[in-house]
C-alpha cells in the first residue's frame, strides 16, 4: 500500500535538468589506460589494434552514472512517504477507552494512538480529556491541555474486568456538548455498547478506533477423566483473516515446585485452528495439586490467565486394610467400596503405613485396623497433628480387640464397649437400625438418607460426657454411628461400622459417597453457588491486574460470599484468589458462559484502525541507492580498464569470508553424513585421534591389521578403520573405539565426555591402551598412566578387575589366557563381574557379565602388534624370532576375540546353556 | 610462498642444494675429453691416465720394459703390465641471462625468471661438482674449477649485479674446447646473438642445452582493456586500446620465436627446452641432467 509522496525541498529537483549535459560530458571522456610492465612487449611491437571499442564511454555506464546522479538529486530533495495529514476538528476532545482486559494485549498500541490523537489536538490547541470506561471520573469531565494528558498516559492501565456501559451511558448523558469523541474500543460485543455510542454521538462527532488483533482468552478448567481441559476462546480481529494470527499458542500451567519456588510446571502447544481450540493437560496428581494458575504464554491480559482453586485439587487418600486381600473376594474386601467411592475423585495410594505417610497423604483410611505399633502410632499422631485426616472403620477385629477400652487414646474419638452389638440378625433381637436425620451441627447436615440404608452390627461407644459433641451421625436409637475428635490441626473420625457391606448397607448407598465428600475425604467442590456462600466473607489473597499479573491483595476489604459467586467484576471485586476458612475460591475474568463476539457499531459511526502511519523519510534510501550505483560505476570502470582481476579476487575473498560460517556448517553436515555412511555400511573399527600424528598413524595401521585378520579368519569383514575426533564426531556408529593414551593428550570437553558416556552406556567399548607395558600400580607409575587417570576421571566407568580366567573374552573366538600386544603385561582390566556371579555346575566358569564390558584398559601397545602395511606385512618388531611371531599371532587372536566380544556380547557365555536347552527341546 | 621473487647470496646456494639433492650425481660424458686432458677424480672404467689401479695385463710385443710390473711378473712365468684407470673430468659452462627482463614475474606467488634460472644453474653446478666435474660461469673470466669452493664463487658471481639492458644474450667469455654448456635466458630479445653463439660453440666442439624460461603470463597473455605495455626498464613502450585482441598475434610471434631457437639448437647439435616458472624446477633439472648425458655421442 503506497501512500503519497512529498518532497521537503522540491526546488532541488530542477537539478535533474542538468543530466543531459552530464551525458554529453561523460561521453567525451574515455577511461584511462592501465600501465603494465611486460617483457614480452618486444614481441608486440608493430602490432595494430583492429578495433577501438573502449575509446568512448559505453552507453550502459553512462546510464548507470546518470541514474546515480538522479538518485542523489532526488535524495537531497528530501522525499517523504506518507506525510502526516492533519485531522481537522475544533472544540474540546474526549477520548474514551474501553480499557478492559481485552485491550491489555496491545495496550501500548492503544496508548500510542491516543498519544498521536492528543498531540494532534495539542497542535490545534484543543482541550482534551481521557476517560477509561472501566474507571469513570467522578464529577465533571477532566478537560485539560492535551500535553498534560500526554504526560499522564503512561499511568493509565487496563482494568481486569469489562466496562459497565449502563453506568457509562448514564455518565455520558450528564455531559454537555459540543464534544468530539474518539472511542478506543476493545472489539468485544457487550450489552449497552450501542446505547453508549448513541449517547456519545449526541454530544458531537464520534470516531471509533479498533485494533485488528485477535482477542484470546483462556476458559475455566474442566475434568475429563484424568485430563484437565481448558477451552481457548478466540475472537479473530477484523484485520486478520482466518489463520492470519499465530496458528498455535502455548498454554502454561504455573505453580510451585517442590522447593516452593514458582515456576512453569507444564507447557502445552495448542493449535488455534482446531475446533474447538482446547488445552488438555494430563498431569500426575502431585503436579496437578500444585498448579496455581494457567495462562496463555506471551499474552498479557487478565483474560489469558485462569487462576485455580481447590476445585482442581484431588486429595491423596491412603488406604490400609487389615487382611491381605488375595485371600478374600473383591466384594468382601474392606476397601472395595472405599475404592469405588473414592477412585473417581481422589488419588488412592496403598502400601505400608510408614511408606504412605512419607507421601504425605491428605487422608489415611484404616479399615478395621485395631492396633498400630507404638512407632507407627507416634508417626500417625504426628501426621494428624500436622493437619491430616484419619478415617477409621470398625470391624470384627476392632470389636474383638481391647483398643480404647479404658481410655480413648489419641487415635480413637470415643471409648468403645467390648464386643459391639448385632441387631436384626437371625440370632439377635430387634430390627436392623436406620440412620437418624443429621442435625445442623453435623457436617452431614442436609444430606438425604435413603430408605434402604440399614445397620445390622456396630461397635458401641461408652457413654461419656463428650460423646454427644463428638457424635456427628447416629442411628435412630441414638447410638453413635460416626464420631469425630480433633487432634492438633487434624481430626480423627470413626465409622462404627465396617467399610464393606458386612455390617451395614451404608457403603452400598450413594449416601456413603456424599458423606465422604462432606468429610473432605474426596473433594471437588463444583462452582461455588451463591446460596452456599451466603453469609460468608472472603478475603482476597491475590488479585489480577488488567495485564494478567498476579499481585498481593494487600489490605483490600473482604467480599461477601454471594457477591463473590455472582456479582460482576468491578473495582471492588477484582479477579483473584479469595480465601475463607480453609477453602479458597478463585474468581476469574473468563467464566464458563463467557462468549467472545465482535463488537457491532451503528452504521453512521466511522471505525478506524489503531495503526499510526508513520511518515517515512526516503532521503536515506535514495542516497544509499546513489552510493551503491556509484560503487557499481567504479567497479564497471575498473572492469572496462581491465584492472578488475585483483579486485575481483579481493571481493571473492570478502564474499567467502562472509559465507564461510554457512559453508562451514554445510560442510560439517556433509562430513557428518559422510562419516555416518562410511561407518555404518560395514562394521568399522575406530580409533581416537590423539593429535600425535605418529600415534594416530600407528592406531590406524594397527586397526587395519586387525581388520585384515578379521577379514581372513572370521565372518566379520570390516571396512577400513576410521579416526574419530571426540569433539566433533558421532561415536554411536562404532562397535569399538581404540584409544591410545599419550602423556600430553588434551582432555576432551564436557560435551565430548557426555557423548563418550552415552556411547559406553549404549553398549560401545573403549579400549584404553597406555602403551607403556606397565600398569602394575594401575596408572600411577608412568606419565601415560597418570594421563589415563585424568582422562577417565569424568567417564562413567564401572568397577574394574583384571580379566578373570573365565571371562568371556578368553573364549569368544580363540581360547586365550594372555592378551599380549607389543608388550606382554598380564594386567588387562575389564568391568568387574557382579559379586553374585556363581559357578556354573559342571563348567569351569561362572555365570558372568551380561553384556559387553564398556572399557578395557591395558598397556600392551596392541596397535603396534597388529599394525600392518598395505601389503599385510607387520610394521613394528614384536619380541624376538619365533617367539615374537607367536606373540604377534596371540596379539592378533586377542584382537579377534575382542571384536567378537564386542559384536556378539556374552553369546559364548550363553553357550554353556546349550546342553540344557537341547535337553529341554529333546523332551 | 614465503620466499621472495629474487635470490639473495645467502639463500641461493641452500635452495639450489635442496633442488639438486633429489638427483644422482651428474656424470657428463667423457668421450671427447681426451682433448681437454684435464684429470678428474672419477674413473672411466677403462685403462688410461690416472692414479687408481685398473688391471694387470700380459705384456705384449712393443711394450716398454720400464712399464712392466716386476713384482707381479715375479709371481708367475709371464710378464705383466700394471695399468691405471683412466680418470678425466668434464667442464660444464653455465650461462645465466641477468638482464632486466629476467626479473619479471606475473604474480607474487611465482619466483622471477631470474631467480628460477639462478636456482637451476646452481643445481646443475652442484650436481656436476658432486660428479667430480668442473664448473664455471660463462661470464666469469676464471677457468672452470671443481670443489665446493667453486660453488661459493659461482653463487657470489651469479648475484653480482644485473645487467641494465632490457634483453640479454649469452656472451660467453670462455668456452673450453669440448666442454658442456647450459644457457638460461628468456630469449625474448634479438635472437641473432644466440644463433651466433651457438654456431661458435659448435665450432669449438661445445655442446649443451638452451633453456628458455618464461613466466606463465608471457605464455598466456591474460591482459585486456586499454593498456600501455612497458619493458622492465621502461625503454620500450607499446600502447593498445584492446589488449585482448592482440593475444592471437602475440602468441603466434612467441611460437615463432621458440621455433627459431629450436632450429638454431638443432642445427648445432644443442638441445632446447622451455621452462615455465610456475612449473617444478626438479623436472627441468632432470631434463637438463638427461640432456647433458645424452649429448654423449
Amino acid at each position: 500500500m503506497m501512500g503519497s509522496l512529498a518532497f521537503v525541498t522540491p526546488l532541488l529537483l530542477i537539478g535533474l535538468i542538468a543530466l543531459p549535459i552530464l551525458w554529453w560530458l561523460l561521453r567525451a571522456v574515455p577511461p584511462a589506460p592501465i600501465r603494465r610492465r611486460f617483457p614480452g612487449v618486444a614481441l608486440l611491437l608493430g602490432l595494430k589494434d583492429d578495433e577501438s571499442e573502449t575509446d568512448k564511454t559505453p552507453w550502459w555506464l553512462l546510464a548507470l552514472r546518470i541514474a546515480a546522479l538522479a538518485a542523489a538529486i532526488i535524495g537531497f530533495a528530501g522525499p517523504v512517504l506518507n506525510p502526516q495529514q492533519d485531522r481537522a476538528g475544533t472544540g474540546p476532545l474526549l477520548v474514551v477507552m474501553d480499557a478492559s482486559w481485552a485491550s491489555a494485549r496491545d495496550w501500548s498500541g492503544r496508548i500510542d494512538r491516543v498519544e498521536a490523537l492528543l498531540e494532534e489536538a495539542g497542535r490545534a490547541g484543543r482541550p482534551a480529556a481521557v476517560v477509561q470506561l472501566t474507571d469513570l471520573p467522578a464529577g465533571d469531565l477532566p478537560l485539560q491541555a492535551a500535553s498534560a494528558w500526554v504526560a499522564r498516559l503512561p499511568a493509565i492501565a487496563p482494568a481486569p474486568f469489562a466496562p459497565d456501559y449502563t453506568a457509562a451511558t448514564e455518565w455520558a448523558g450528564g455531559l454537555t456538548g459540543p464534544l468530539e469523541t474518539y472511542w478506543i474500543g476493545d472489539g468485544l460485543a457487550r450489552e449497552g455498547r450501542r446505547a453508549l455510542a448513541g449517547a456519545l454521538s449526541d454530544l458531537g462527532p464520534l470516531t471509533v478506533f479498533e485494533s485488528g488483533r485477535d482477542v484470546l482468552a483462556l476458559g475455566p478448567p474442566g475434568f475429563e477423566g484424568e485430563e484437565i481441559r481448558l477451552p481457548i476462546l478466540r475472537l479473530a480481529g477484523p484485520g486478520t483473516g482466518p489463520g492470519a494470527g499465530p496458528a498455535t499458542v502455548d498454554v502454561i500451567a504455573h505453580g510451585l515446585d517442590p522447593a516452593g519456588l514458582p515456576r512453569d510446571l507444564a507447557r502445552l502447544s495448542v493449535d488455534l485452528d482446531a475446533e474447538p481450540p482446547e488445552a488438555a493437560f494430563d498431569l500426575p496428581a502431585e503436579l496437578r495439586n500444585r498448579i496455581t494458575r494457567f495462562e496463555i504464554s506471551g499474552i498479557r491480559s487478565a483474560g489469558a490467565v485462569m487462576l485455580t482453586d481447590d476445585a482442581l485439587q484431588r486429595r491423596q487418600v491412603a488406604l490400609i486394610a487389615a487382611q491381605s486381600e488375595d485371600e478374600t473376594q473383591a466384594l468382601l474386601s474392606p476397601l472395595h467400596y472405599l475404592r469405588q467411592a473414592l477412585a473417581p475423585t481422589a488419588d488412592l495410594i496403598e502400601g505400608a503405613l510408614g511408606d504412605m505417610l512419607l507421601a504425605s497423604p491428605d487422608v489415611v483410611v484404616l479399615a478395621d485396623i485395631a492396633t498400630l505399633s507404638p512407632e507407627e502410632e507416634a508417626q500417625v499422631v504426628d501426621w494428624v497433628e500436622r493437619g491430616g485426616l484419619l478415617l477409621r472403620f470398625a470391624g470384627p477385629r476392632l470389636a474383638a480387640s481391647d483398643v480404647a477400652r479404658e481410655e480413648a487414646g489419641p487415635l480413637m474419638p470415643v471409648r468403645l464397649r467390648a464386643g459391639g452389638r448385632t441387631v436384626g440378625g437371625a440370632m439377635s433381637w430387634g430390627e436392623t437400625r436406620r440412620l437418624r436425620e443429621f442435625d445442623d451441627t453435623s457436617p452431614f447436615f442436609g444430606l438425604t438418607i435413603p430408605e434402604d440404608v440399614e445397620v445390622s452390627a456396630q461397635v458401641m461407644a461408652q457413654p461419656d460426657p463428650t460423646l454427644a459433641e463428638r457424635t456427628i451421625a447416629s442411628l435412630t436409637d441414638g447410638t453413635p454411628l460416626v464420631t469425630r475428635v480433633g487432634l492438633g490441626q487434624g481430626s480423627v473420625i470413626l465409622f462404627h461400622v465396617t467399610a464393606n457391606a458386612e455390617w451395614s448397607s451404608l457403603p452400598l448407598s450413594g449416601l456413603f459417597v456424599e458423606m465422604l465428600e462432606r468429610l473432605a475425604v474426596s473433594t471437588r467442590p463444583a462452582i461455588a453457588e451463591a446460596e452456599d456462600l451466603a453469609g460468608t466473607v472472603w478475603t482476597p489473597e491475590q488479585v489480577l491486574d488488567g495485564f494478567g499479573t498476579l499481585r498481593d491483595a494487600g489490605i483490600r476489604p473482604g467480599v461477601a460470599g454471594e457477591d463473590l459467586a455472582v456479582a460482576p467484576l468491578s473495582p471492588d471485586l477484582l479477579p483473584g484468589l479469595y480465601a475463607g476458612g480453609d477453602r479458597r475460591i478463585a474468581r476469574n475474568v473468563i467464566t464458563a458462559d463467557t462468549v467472545l463476539g465482535p463488537a457491532s457499531w451503528p452504521a453512521n459511526i466511522p471505525v478506524e484502525g489503531l495503526d499510526v502511519t508513520e511518515p517515512r523519510d526516503l532521503m536515506a534510501a535514495f542516497l544509499a541507492g546513489a552510493f551503491v550505483l556509484l560503487l557499481l560505476d567504479a567497479l564497471a570502470a575498473l572492469w572496462l580498464a581491465g584492472r578488475l582481476s585483483g579486485i575481483a579476487r579481493g571481493a571473492a575473498v570478502l564474499a567467502a569470508v562472509a559465507l564461510a560460517p554457512g559453508l562451514a556448517e554445510a560442510q560439517d553436515a556433509a562430513t557428518d553424513d559422510a562419516l555416518a555412511l562410511l561407518a555404518t555400511e560395514e562394521v568399522t573399527l575406530a580409533y581416537v585421534i590423539t593429535g600425535d600424528d605418529e600415534i594416530d598413524e600407528m592406531s590406524r595401521a594397527g586397526l587395519q591389521g586387525l581388520s585384515n585378520t578379521l577379514f581372513q579368519r572370521t565372518s566379520v569383514e570390516p571396512a577400513p578403520p576410521l579416526g574419530v575426533d571426540l569433539e566433533t564426531d558421532e561415536l554411536a556408529f562404532f562397535p569399538m573405539i581404540y584409544w591410545p593414551v599419550t602423556a600430553d593428550q588434551p582432555l576432551p570437553s564436557a560435551a565430548a565426555y557426555a557423548r563418550l558416556n552415552a556411547y559406553m552406556r549404549g553398549g560401545g567399548m573403549i579400549v584404553f591402551d597406555t602403551r607403556d607395558a606397565h600398569l602394575g600400580g594401575f596408572g600411577s607409575a608412568t606419565p601415560e598412566g597418570r594421563r589415563l587417570r585424568a582422562l577417565a576421571a569424568a567417564l562413567d566407568i564401572p568397577p574394574l578387575e583384571p580379566v578373570p580366567p573365565d571371562h568371556v573374552l578368553t573364549r569368544t573366538f580363540y581360547l586365550l589366557q594372555d592378551f599380549p600386544g607389543r608388550h606382554i603385561s598380564r594386567d588387562v582390566w575389564v568391568e568387574a563381574a557382579p559379586p553374585d556371579a556363581e559357578q556354573i555346575e559342571g563348567m569351569p566358569f561362572r555365570n558372568l557379565n551380561d553384556g559387553v564390558t564398556p572399557v578395557l584398559i591395558g598397556g600392551n601397545d596392541w596397535a603396534a602388534a597388529w599394525a600392518q602395511d598395505e601389503f599385510g606385512r607387520p610394521l613394528f618388531p614384536v619380541g624376538r624370532g619365533f617367539a615374537g611371531d607367536r606373540q604377534r599371532e596371540i596379539a592378533l587372536r586377542f584382537g579377534v576375540n575382542l571384536v567378537m566380544h564386542v559384536l556378539s556380547g556374552n553369546y559364548k557365555s550363553d553357550q554353556v546353556h546349550v546342553p540344557a536347552l537341547l535337553d529341554r527341546l529333546g523332551q | 610462498m614465503s620466499d621472495s621473487a629474487l635470490h639473495t647470496p645467502d639463500t641461493l646456494r641452500s635452495r639450489s642444494e635442496a633442488v639438486a639433492a633429489s638427483l644422482p650425481p651428474l656424470l657428463a660424458d667423457a668421450q671427447h675429453l681426451a682433448a681437454t686432458v684435464l684429470l678428474g677424480v672419477h674413473g672411466r672404467k677403462r685403462a688410461g691416465t690416472g692414479d687408481e689401479f685398473w688391471q694387470y695385463r700380459p705384456a705384449q710385443a712393443g711394450d716398454a720394459y720400464r712399464s712392466i710390473d716386476w713384482r707381479r711378473s715375479g709371481r708367475s712365468d709371464g710378464h705383466f703390465l700394471r695399468q691405471t684407470e683412466w680418470q678425466a673430468a668434464q667442464s660444464v659452462m653455465i650461462g645465466v641471462d641477468d638482464s632486466a627482463s629476467m626479473t619479471f614475474t606475473g604474480h607474487r606467488s611465482r619466483p622471477s625468471k631470474l631467480r628460477r634460472a639462478q636456482t637451476l644453474a646452481m643445481a646443475v653446478a652442484i650436481l656436476a661438482i658432486r660428479g667430480g666435474e668442473r664448473v664455471g660461469l660463462t661470464h666469469m673470466t676464471d677457468p672452470p674449477r671443481g670443489g665446493q669452493a667453486q660453488l661459493m664463487r659461482m653463487a657470489a658471481a651469479l648475484m653480482d649485479g644485473h645487467e641494465q639492458s632490457d634483453y640479454g644474450a649469452p656472451r660467453p667469455k670462455a668456452l673450453p674446447m669440448g666442454s658442456r654448456a647450459v644457457f638460461f635466458s628468456d630469449f625474448l630479445g634479438d635472437p641473432a646473438p644466440i644463433e651466433t653463439v651457438l654456431g661458435r660453440a659448435a665450432d669449438r666442439d661445445v655442446k649443451g642445452v638452451v633453456v628458455q624460461l618464461l613466466d606463465p603470463d608471457e605464455e598466456a597473455f591474460p591482459y585486456d582493456g586499454r593498456t600501455v605495455f612497458e619493458s622492465m626498464s621502461g625503454a620500450v613502450r607499446f600502447e593498445t586500446l584492446k589488449a585482448k585482441s592482440l593475444r592471437e598475434e602475440y602468441l603466434a610471434r612467441l611460437a615463432e620465436r621458440k621455433d627459431r631457437l629450436q632450429q638454431a639448437a638443432r642445427r648445432t647439435g644443442w638441445r632446447y627446452h622451455c621452462h615455465h616458472t610456475d612449473g617444478s624446477a626438479e623436472a627441468t633439472l632432470l631434463w637438463i641432467y638427461q640432456a647433458i648425458e645424452k649429448v654423449r655421442a
